[in-house]
């Protein structure tokens, strides 16, 4: 085994500043720090940006954007749900007009048919993977479609291993052969969607023939995928980032909400739709309206009304129109259009696609303030850096979680030196800025949501702590709603049913990075079991399963190459190269490698994903890059 | 008015414990009755997100007609059942078994064994010293938990945990016969060598501390283990969005172990490695 380079990171336990980004942080005080913050940032009135966290607390997320849209009157506020599940979100509200998961994982206990797409359960959301094992050992079948054989996979009836980026293909075939073999649930179709006849339209030419042409999937497979699905009585459907962490993320959830509407496998108990959120907050950071189209209780920013609610609440104006997300900021960096940013626990200088630019686009701002728990890579391109304490075990709150469900966090432990809660601190920069916030505690934030958010405003903090959490829509303090949502798609009464759910008519488009001779293997990316997103939590811990990065191979490739395990390769894409040792996984075929972004600090892997982003929801396409790989020259010295 | 929900209504039965009339619902077992009761029964092998296994035999009771004593953990209630917690008989078999484990292995962490010593006169020293004990040394080949097999009574809540019934990562299993046997990966290698994933759901559920978190260990060496000034806050897990309930115990501000409640509806107990050991990073303090 190699020895790896690791880096540990400590606590920040002072404010940090400097006058010129050449020069090295010093320590400051409160005062100072905020005072330069403040000014920092009112220069900057009209083209400011805020990156909320996506792991802090909803209380945190709820004053945050309330201090993008009342302190510096702008909607741009946003944080890393864009690199990962704003597709499910803007899939589902599209289709249902809510941005949840529509299920509990209990019920994945009581389910007959598991469909695990692009989703490595059992490695990145391992405790969710329990209630599926429940539901195996109680009888279901669980189907994992993904490029890779997982250990998730390991748990499946059957294993359909896709080429990377035709989930549209795949999704389409399925429903055209569900309708072909009269398994459509025809009453709810009629009753419950519209534009089923142009659903038709677009999936007929996806024959199960042409399908297994485009996939590389068996057409047996597919065809047994969809007769399963269609027949359960019951059957979930869960997704991770392997459906949205593509150019066309949005269409790709589309595109699987249309086989439960084809078969009305939603609306039901046991029945649904389970995006499996990758944050321990990224759920609640967009309920609490920490994202550029929908303000707390996810209320649509474009409605008069809702508008007029929070005005009068805040006395404030809100812009009528939509603000930019973390995507169109980074690209307004480039532009100009946008000169300040405040960053809250996030990391994107490590965590965007191309990272490279990423960073020369966060050394453009005229200010920058990093407020996070470590000094990590952004926060090293920051003006002021202010120390904040751990979300989950430093302070009270509350987070939301896959399910919907709204739970207390709170504080255990005393934060180190001089580090302040989130929420103090942006309510100091609010103070300096003209907007005297009083909240007593985050009891009280949260009250002040529940004033505003009809779907959380039978949530309080006594009733979350005795039902060890409440899942949303809880309208009423006396009553809870059933797990799942859109139950009222069922109904008898037109009235009582609702806008009906509409098919996206979305269609099949190859992931942007292709592959050629001069690039001719497809990398894709994702989670390792122990580690977590840029490491610099889970680098803290001494776990035995870490090896570090590699770029892994299956055995035939490495063989083509004449590469072995451990030797350093190049890799390349049309973006950047790294050196990475090699890894030989068969679970891996042929023209397909795997690497993790757990590590950039040995391997800084997202030098080599493509910036391709979704139109409608700004994920970039981390899952399917173009590479190389070069047999490095004998006298070459690494590092 | 805050409204629980209930689950599926079940009938009541009726019974007596110890003369003393009893009503629990269909499916609950003896020990459930006694413990709602306010009846005091020593369980080991017990464990409430477990199946019984009936591996320790310490909480057995007496019932008419039954021609054995019956585990309480695992014998349902029934409709006019008799049921004795404090004969002579049941004392003795209790005082039998607390003796066997005792004389055989390290008992020091195991919570209330002392009292149920106590209160059943068992002499675990009376078999002599030639009494055959489990002296192994705890076996310390990772960081993050340690496997102490001189505390282990063998109760294969661990194995239960590890496979069908939770994790179903079967890296643990009984190897061995007799005397002889003794939890184990195959081929009874390191753990770094095994199928282990290092949730530490065995952790939680071992009832001797024969399998404690590196840190525990390391401070009850020191013996700066000390529990009474430790506080339990329970939280959520930042590491992913499935919102594990972490219950942190705190000592001198620093975390020194994580559990998760039982009885909630995420977890049921479970965590995985990053939940359960990856808590380091907010105690780095420079």
């Amino acid at each position: 085994m190699r020895q790896r380079q690791h880096r540990t990171y400590t606590r920040l336990t002072h404010p940090l500043v400097r006058d010129s980004r050449d020069e090295p942080f010093r320590q400051a005080g409160w005062e100072e720090a905020l005072d330069r913050a403040a000014r920092g940032l009112a220069a900057a009135r009209g083209a400011f940006g805020m990156f909320s966290c996506a792991r802090a607390t909803n209380e945190m997320n709820y004053v945050a954007q309330k201090f993008a849209r009342v302190v510096m009157g702008t909607n741009n506020v946003d944080s890393c749900n864009r690199t990962c599940h704003a597709p499910s979100v803007a899939g589902l509200s599209a289709a249902f007009g809510s941005g949840g998961g529509t299920s509990s994982y209990e019920e994945i206990e009581h389910t007959d048919v598991i469909v695990m797409w692009g989703s490595n359960a059992r490695f990145a959301h391992p405790i969710f993977f329990q209630h599926v094992l429940k539901g195996i050992r109680n009888g279901a079948r669980m189907y994992a479609v993904d490029p890779r054989r997982t250990s998730t996979a390991e748990w499946a009836e059957s294993w359909l291993g896709l080429n990377v980026g035709t989930d549209i293909p795949m999704a389409h075939a399925i429903g055209r052969e569900i309708i072909h073999a009269g398994l459509a649930n025809q009453a709810f179709v009629e009753r419950a969607t519209t534009g089923f006849a142009e659903y038709r339209a677009l999936v007929e030419p996806w024959t199960l023939s042409l399908a297994e042409k485009v996939t590389g999937v068996p057409a047996r497979a597919i065809r047994e995928l969809a007769h399963a699905y269609a027949r359960a009585e019951r059957a979930q459907l869960c997704w991770t980032l392997g459906i949205t962490e593509h150019h066309n993320g949005t269409d790709n959830v589309r595109a699987l909400i249309n086989l439960s509407l084809l078969t009305g496998q939603v609306g039901r108990y046991g029945a649904g739709l389970q995006p499996l959120r990758g944050q321990n907050n990224v759920q609640g950071g967009g309920d609490m309206g920490a994202i550029p189209n929908r303000l707390p209780g996810f209320q649509d920013i474009l409605d008069p009304g809702v508008r007029l609610k929070f005005e009068s609440a805040w006395d404030t104006v809100i812009q009528p129109h939509y603000g930019l997300n973390l995507t169109e900021m980074f690209e307004a960096m480039e532009e100009g259009t946008l000169k300040a940013v405040y960053c809250i626990g996030e990391n994107p200088a490590q965590s965007e696609a191309d990272s490279e630019q990423a960073v020369r686009r966060l050394r453009a701002l005229d200010f920058l303030v990093v407020q996070d728990i470590f000094l990590t890579r952004t926060a090293e391109l920051a003006d002021v850096v202010l120390p904040a304490t751990a979300g989950w075990a430093e302070t009270e709150g509350t987070t939301t979680n896959s399910e919907r469900r709204v739970q207390r966090v709170r504080r255990a432990v005393t934060p180190p030196g001089a580090a302040r809660e989130d929420i103090d601190i942006i309510c100091g920069l609010a103070a300096r800025l003209g907007h005297d916030w009083k909240y007593a505690d985050a009891e009280a934030v949260w009250n002040e949501l529940r004033s505003v958010s009809p779907d959380h405003y039978g949530m309080t903090y006594q009733r979350l702590a005795e039902q060890h959490g409440i899942q949303w829509p809880c309208p009423s303090t006396d009553r809870l709603e059933p797990p799942y949502l859109h139950g009222r798609l069922w109904e008898r009464d037109p009235a009582e049913r609702g806008a009906p759910a509409p098919f996206g008519l979305v269609r099949h488009d190859p992931p942007v990075d292709l592959t050629d001779e001069e690039y001719p293997l497809r990398l894709t990316t994702g989670r390792r079991l122990d580690s977590y997103n840029t490491g610099v939590q889970s680098g803290g811990y001494a776990s035995p399963l870490r090896r570090g990065e590699y770029l892994e191979l299956c055995p035939e490739d490495a063989e083509r190459y004449g590469v072995v395990v451990g030797e350093e390769v190049r890799v390349s894409s049309r973006r950047g190269a790294v050196v990475a040792p090699v890894w030989i996984d068969p679970a891996l075929r042929p023209g397909l490698a795997f690497m993790t972004m757990h590590f950039p600090d040995e391997v800084d892997t997202n030098q080599l994903t493509i910036e391709a982003n979704c139109p409608i929801a700004g994920t970039a396409e981390f899952k399917a890059s173009a590479i190389r790989i070069d047999k490095l020259p004998v006298a070459t010295i690494v590092r | 008015m805050t409204v629980t929900p209930l689950g599926i209504p079940r009938r009541l039965l009726e019974f007596t414990i110890d003369g003393e009339t009893a009503r629990v619902p269909e499916g609950a077992t003896i020990l459930d009755a006694c413990r709602a009761a306010g009846t005091d029964v020593p369980t080991l092998c017990e464990g409430d997100t477990l199946r019984p296994k009936n591996a320790c035999r310490v909480c057995v009771v007496e019932v008419e007609g039954s021609r054995t004593l019956v585990p309480a953990c695992s014998r349902r209630a029934e409709p006019g059942m008799v049921v004795r917690t404090g004969t002579e008989r049941v004392r003795h078999s209790r005082r039998i078994v607390l003796e066997l484990l005792a004389s055989s292995v390290d008992l020091s962490t195991t919570p209330r064994v002392a009292d149920w010593i106590k209160e059943y006169e068992a002499k675990p020293d009376r078999f002599g010293p030639g009494a055959a004990r489990v002296d192994e040394e705890p076996r310390i080949d990772n960081e993050l938990y340690v496997r102490d097999y001189g505390k282990c009574i063998l109760c294969y809540k661990c194995v239960d945990a590890c496979g069908d019934q939770w994790q179903n990562s079967f890296a643990i299993s009984v190897a061995g016969r007799g005397f002889d046997a003794r939890i184990a990966v195959e081929h009874d290698a390191p753990l770094t060598d095994s199928a282990c994933v290092y949730c530490g759901n065995c952790v939680e559920v071992c009832p001797t501390g024969a399998l404690s978190s590196k840190s525990e260990f390391d401070m009850r060496a020191a013996g700066t283990w000390d529990e009474s000034r430790q506080t339990e806050t329970t939280t959520v897990c930042a590491y992913c969005g499935v919102g594990c309930n972490l219950t942190l115990h705190v000592q001198d501000n620093e975390i020194v172990k994580v559990t998760s409640p039982h009885d909630n509806p995420v977890t049921h107990g479970n965590l995985c490695i990053k939940g359960r050991f990856g808590y380091q990073h907010v105690q780095n303090r420079g």
